[in-house]
């Protein structure tokens, strides 16, 4: 009941509606009580904004009055142009221009983006972005290959079989990890082989069993099976287990072309196609033909077996790792047919120059080829 | 063209909401902003609202104590829709805002952001009122507004006597100061 007194007065005050007596009393009382005084501002404060509120609603009540009422008597019209914007007007000027160009563009981009699908999902596939190193043989290469067995027999010591053996469908290359015979190579160069002949740089050409393959490493065992070869004393080389570090020089023998061919690079990632830990990746020129050629460093150590190039990038060459033989012999152990492979551990290429290394290498590295 | 005493005194029945004063305003100054609008990517109801708050600019700068026009009132109208405008283009994010149109034009941001002020309290007031409800709000309105008494106001919302109406104003004052000063103060 109090405030209400309290208000009341308040108002009367603000107002100015009180005697000179009440407002001497109700001055008095602000100056002694805090509180009051305290409302009184509020209040007044209050007043004010609700009697501004109230003013400008019934200016912008009367203005929206006046609005309607112009509008009837007709002192204020539309504009001529249709009470359009610009974008309008120029919306129903050029509406059917723009249905067209809107249809073109649109038809434009579906067939690029179907283009771009259609080229894109083949070469999603892993297989297909990395391109196996085999060499699939034609006529032309044939005819050389011919040629150079003719000329191995004007010189002898020739096998009659060879010269009448039918043209081979695909060559690789491989390598000896044992001297009686045993080489190594990629599955895919000797997958799809009825028959497997492998031959060394002075063309001399044997027969081979495939003893051993694995797809998921690509890797193949094979065993020479003719009488004809002889074993060697030792292997120059040797195969190494632990890992190679990146940026170290390597070099590899293969058959790209009939003749045995050198090429040198390093290794540029540690591992291979989509992070695939079981490869390499190295910067070396190779061709069809030398997959399954082995991969050297400096010591002559086989760190990889060469197998697959990246199409779509220059340069990006894809090996085995070496310690993958070693688990591909365990595999080949179970099988009691074989004779126990002894790979060899040491190198006696260390402190050889290049061209030294590459001529005592260069009787182990044969060419697969698959009939 | 009206003389700068013409001005003035359009200014003044404006302050006092004068009808004849607001019309001639309207009238003479509407098709100048319609123009500018329509023509600058805006619709009939675009003109309209972006003309009344203009009004409304020149209406609060008539009653504030340091009023001064330097200009003339037409020139000044039309710098203020045409600011009014491009913010309301800025704000819809429309178009590159670059409004062709007359080219004398007078400083108006000061007035503006008085106005921006002005127009947030309000709504605040407005939002208040509105959620205070009836009969408050018509109670309050009545006496505050229309500056009616008691008697009067006792007797169209049906209360025994002038007291009765009294305390009920009283409460409703009090809930409405309430609302808008939780407001006012959680903006400041």
């Amino acid at each position: 009941m109090e405030d209400i007194l309290l208000l009341d007065a308040t108002e009367r005050y603000l107002r100015g509606e009180m005697g000179e007596d009440e407002r001497r009393a109700f001055e008095e009382l602000r100056k002694n009580n805090p509180e009051v005084d305290q409302f009184v501002v509020e209040h007044h404060f209050f007043l004010e904004e609700m009697g501004r509120y109230g003013a400008t609603k019934q200016v912008k009540g009367a203005i929206h009055e006046i609005h309607n009422r112009l509008e009837e008597t007709g002192e204020i019209k539309p504009l001529k142009s249709g009470g359009s914007g610009k974008v309008v007007q120029m919306w129903n000027r050029y509406k059917r221009t723009i249905a067209v160009a809107a249809s073109i563009a649109g038809l434009t981009a579906l067939l690029i983006s179907g283009l771009v699908t259609n080229f894109s999902s083949k070469s999603i596939e892993q297989r297909q972005q990395v391109e196996s190193l085999r060499r699939e043989v034609n006529t032309l290469k044939t005819a050389t290959n011919n040629q150079s067995r003719v000329l191995n027999e004007v010189k002898g010591k020739i096998e009659q079989t060879a010269t009448t053996a039918p043209a081979p469908k695909f060559e690789g290359t491989c390598f000896l990890i044992d001297a009686r015979g045993y080489l190594v190579t990629n599955q895919h160069v000797v997958k799809s082989a009825d028959a497997i002949r492998v031959q060394n740089t002075r063309g001399q050409d044997f027969k081979a069993r495939v003893v051993y393959t694995d797809s998921d490493m690509d890797i193949a065992v094979l065993k020479i099976e003719d009488d004809n070869f002889k074993t060697f004393g030792a292997l120059p080389y040797s195969i190494k287990k632990s890992s190679t570090d990146l940026a170290e020089p390597i070099f590899t023998l293969g058959f790209p072309r009939e003749e045995i061919v050198y090429s040198e690079g390093y290794l540029s990632a540690k591992t291979g196609y989509n992070g695939d830990t079981l490869s390499c990746q190295i910067s070396i020129p190779a061709n069809p033909g030398n997959s399954g050629g082995p991969v050297l460093n400096r010591n002559g150590e086989v760190i990889g077996i060469l197998s697959t190039r990246q199409i779509a990038a220059e340069g990006v060459v894809f090996a085995i790792n070496a310690r993958n033989i070693f688990k591909a012999l365990d595999e080949v152990k179970k099988d009691s047919t074989v004779k126990n492979i002894r790979v060899p551990m040491t190198s006696n290429l260390k402190g050889l120059d290049r061209v030294q290394q590459v001529k005592k290498i260069q009787d182990c590295i044969f060419m697969v080829k698959g009939y | 063209m009206n003389t700068p005493t013409q001005d003035q005194l359009l200014l003044n029945g404006l302050a006092t909401n004068e009808k004849q004063a607001v019309e001639r305003i309207y009238r003479e100054n509407y098709s100048l902003i319609q123009h500018l609008v329509v023509n600058n990517n805006g619709t009939e109801e675009d003109a309209r609202d972006i003309f009344q708050e203009g009004l409304i600019v020149l209406y609060e700068k008539s009653v504030s104590a340091d009023f001064e026009l330097n200009c003339q009132l037409k020139t000044y109208l039309y710098s203020v829709c045409r600011r009014l405008w491009l913010k309301k283009l800025q704000k819809y994010n429309r178009f590159e805002p670059r409004i062709d149109g007359l080219a004398d034009m007078v400083p108006v941001e000061e007035d503006l952001e008085h106005h921006e002020e002005k127009n947030l309290q309000f709504g605040l007031m407005d939002a208040a009122l509105l959620r205070l409800g009836e009969p408050c709000k018509g109670l309050l309105e009545a006496y505050y507004l229309q500056k009616r008494n008691m008697q009067e106001i006792a007797a169209e919302y049906g209360y025994t006597n002038a007291d009765n109406a009294k305390n009920q104003k009283y409460k409703c004052l009090m809930r409405l100061k309430k609302l808008f000063f939780a407001q006012y103060k959680s903006r400041t």
